[in-house]
């Protein structure tokens, strides 16, 4: 690990993957709220027209291709507000010419499709020390109201509705969602690329589902993840010779196979019913009939919060380490 | 009842089109400060889309809809008034319960501004009042139904409003939550919260109702007291000629709500 930290390009590129690895599952905890997990793949096809464009204007592809991808995401945002965008064809066609333009604008500018494969894919060597810096800044750009704005976010992806009668601007903070969507799936194209950027936005933020509880909690650990993905991947890469995309999106889905059966162990225990057996050797000897002290609920009910368990014929209920059983009307202890 | 006083809600010759076509047409209804109002009707009856026309979410046709005194196109008090959404519309199941209550709080704070002590306070004050406060890290897919309706019931408290609009709250909630949600709704009312609640049918809410609205195709057939049963519910003819005699001996026999005060939680607001 130590030795590739030697090379300067590869320091530029583990400090980008950092920042994708931050930015891409932060603004993806709201895109999956809202239900809308394959955005980050479309707005990965507009920003690729981005590139083209830059490539046959001459233009550093970054800044281009932001501008690009920022309209493009306003202009789906507002198709859908105004409910034109409902039927998937509008998007389909705006994702889709993106990318056709951007490989024929690739064409024309002599390059061919080869050009374009470095962004698609991510690619160690091609951040440059400018690229560094316009990441950076949009980065923090990215990250100051994908954290401060938390709380609003979170209330308007969750239930739109609510929020309105809440008297939020919830179309203003609809669009700045896309917006800093757009600008984080730009920013990955050289780490994660942008065909594969929607998995940094999407299987973090599942794992960390499956891992922690809250929302906020949620959107911590899949930054973690996503940081530990990004820069593992890119380190990975480097020994591989591979693209680095494909290493980090397979480390973030080997992450999420990890997190599953933890989170199957910790529904489990929540909820699996225990069973007692009655002791098989003196059946006929009844249990001491010790009576439990007084209640404050009913057991059974719906808001009781102590486990069932089967005992023998009946129903015990676990309370503060033994256990109570309905005797008419009160509780023997079990 | 108060009819003197200003209603919290007043919709005149209200007509909705969704799609080109009619929905509701001509519908005119106030609710005043303390009263419970059931909307009642079957499915496709124009219910729902009633109630998110009156609180701005689906664009009026014509006619217009006033809050408190308000006309809803220049009306920015939105704290004054909890909505409580169809609870399987929405999509929270990986959240905390204080995560969603706190959601509550938002028409209250300033964006990058952390809670106060108000706003947290606020929200113990919303969970106690359903019966949840010691459910408040407890993630919402691990709650019951009926648990469910009343975190998005403390959600909209969290604003501390003066009217609660409620969406079919006992939908899929099973008879003794059912029960649970009339204790809490009887609970606002006697602090003073007036409630307009979309309901299919009526079940253990209805000793605090004080008024139906019941719609039928779009329109209004019985604006009174609460019909006697969902049958009659649906035939309004029986409602306007045989059901009559029945309402009046339920109506009496049943406790009337309370409508005295202001609301013990807004002075906290305020303050």
């Amino acid at each position: 690990m130590i030795d590739i930290l030697g090379y300067p390009f590869m320091q530029r590129a583990l400090l980008a993957a950092l920042f994708t690895g931050l930015l891409a599952p932060a603004i993806g905890s709201y895109i999956v709220q809202r239900r809308l997990s394959l955005l980050g793949d479309g707005l990965g096809h507009v920003a690729i027209a981005g590139v083209g464009l830059a490539l046959l204007t001459g233009q550093a592809p970054i800044p281009v291709a932001v501008l690009v991808c920022v309209a493009g995401s306003v202009l789906v945002e507002v198709l859908r507000q105004r409910g034109k965008a409902t039927g998937d064809v509008g998007l389909a066609i705006l994702f889709y010419g993106g990318l056709a333009a951007g490989v024929l604008m690739s064409a024309f500018a002599g390059g061919g499709t080869g050009a374009l494969s470095q962004y698609l894919f991510g690619s160690l060597t091609s951040v440059t020390p400018g690229d560094l810096v316009v990441i950076g800044v949009l980065a923090i750009v990215v990250l100051v109201p994908t954290i401060g704005l938390a709380p609003q976010l979170f209330a308007v992806s969750a239930d739109e509705d609510f929020a309105r009668v809440l008297g939020l601007p919830v179309r203003t903070y609809n669009i700045i969602v896309v917006v800093l969507a757009a600008i984080t799936v730009t920013l990955s194209m050289r780490t994660v690329g942008l065909l594969l950027v929607s998995a940094l936005m999407v299987v973090p933020v599942a794992a960390a589902q499956n891992l922690v509880s809250g929302f906020y909690a949620a959107l911590g650990t899949a930054m973690a993840i996503g940081v530990l993905v990004s820069v593992g991947g890119a380190a990975g890469s480097f020994y591989l010779d591979a693209a680095p995309g494909a290493l980090i999106v397979v480390f973030a889905i080997v992450v999420f196979a990890v997190s599953w059966p933890v989170s199957a162990i910790l529904a489990k225990r929540r909820r699996a019913p225990v069973i007692i057996s009655e002791p098989a050797e003196h059946p006929q000897i009844p249990t001491p009939h010790v009576l439990a002290g007084s209640h404050p609920h009913q057991h059974g009910d719906p808001d009781c919060d102590h486990p069932a368990v089967t005992h023998g014929d009946h129903v015990d209920y676990v309370h503060d380490g033994h256990r109570h059983a309905i005797h008419k009307d009160h509780y023997d202890e079990h | 009842m108060e009819s003197g006083s200003d209603p919290v809600l007043r919709a005149e010759d209200l007509s909705v089109e969704l799609g080109g076509l009619p929905v509701l047409r001509g519908i005119s209804l106030t609710v005043h400060r303390g009263e419970t109002v059931a909307l009642l009707g079957g499915n496709g009856s124009g219910k729902s889309t009633l109630v998110r026309s009156l609180l701005g979410l689906t664009p009026v046709r014509r006619g217009s809809v006033q809050l408190f005194g308000t006309d809803l196109a220049r009306f920015r008090d939105w704290s004054r008034i909890g909505y409580v959404p169809q609870r399987s519309t929405i999509n929270l199941t990986r959240a905390k319960v204080s995560e969603i209550v706190g959601s509550g709080r938002l028409g209250h704070r300033l964006p990058f501004v952390p809670p106060s002590r108000q706003d947290r306070q606020a929200i113990k004050d919303a969970l106690e009042v359903v019966g949840l406060a010691d459910r408040a890290t407890a993630e919402m897919q691990h709650l019951s139904g009926g648990q469910q309706q009343r975190v998005l019931i403390a959600r909209a408290l969290a604003t501390r409003p003066e009217l609660l609009v409620l969406d079919e709250p006992t939908a899929g909630v099973d008879l003794e939550h059912q029960r649970i949600l009339a204790d809490v709704l009887a609970e606002l009312l006697r602090r003073g919260m007036a409630i307009l609640v979309v309901l299919h049918e009526i079940g253990p809410l209805s000793p605090l109702v004080d008024r139906a609205i019941v719609l039928r195709e779009g329109r209004v057939v019985h604006d009174g007291d609460l019909p006697r049963s969902t049958s009659e519910l649906h035939d309004h003819h029986r409602i306007e000629h045989g059901g009559h005699e029945h309402l009046e001996e339920e109506h009496a026999s049943g406790p009337t709500p309370s409508v005295a005060g202001p609301l013990d939680t807004r002075n906290g607001a305020s303050s």
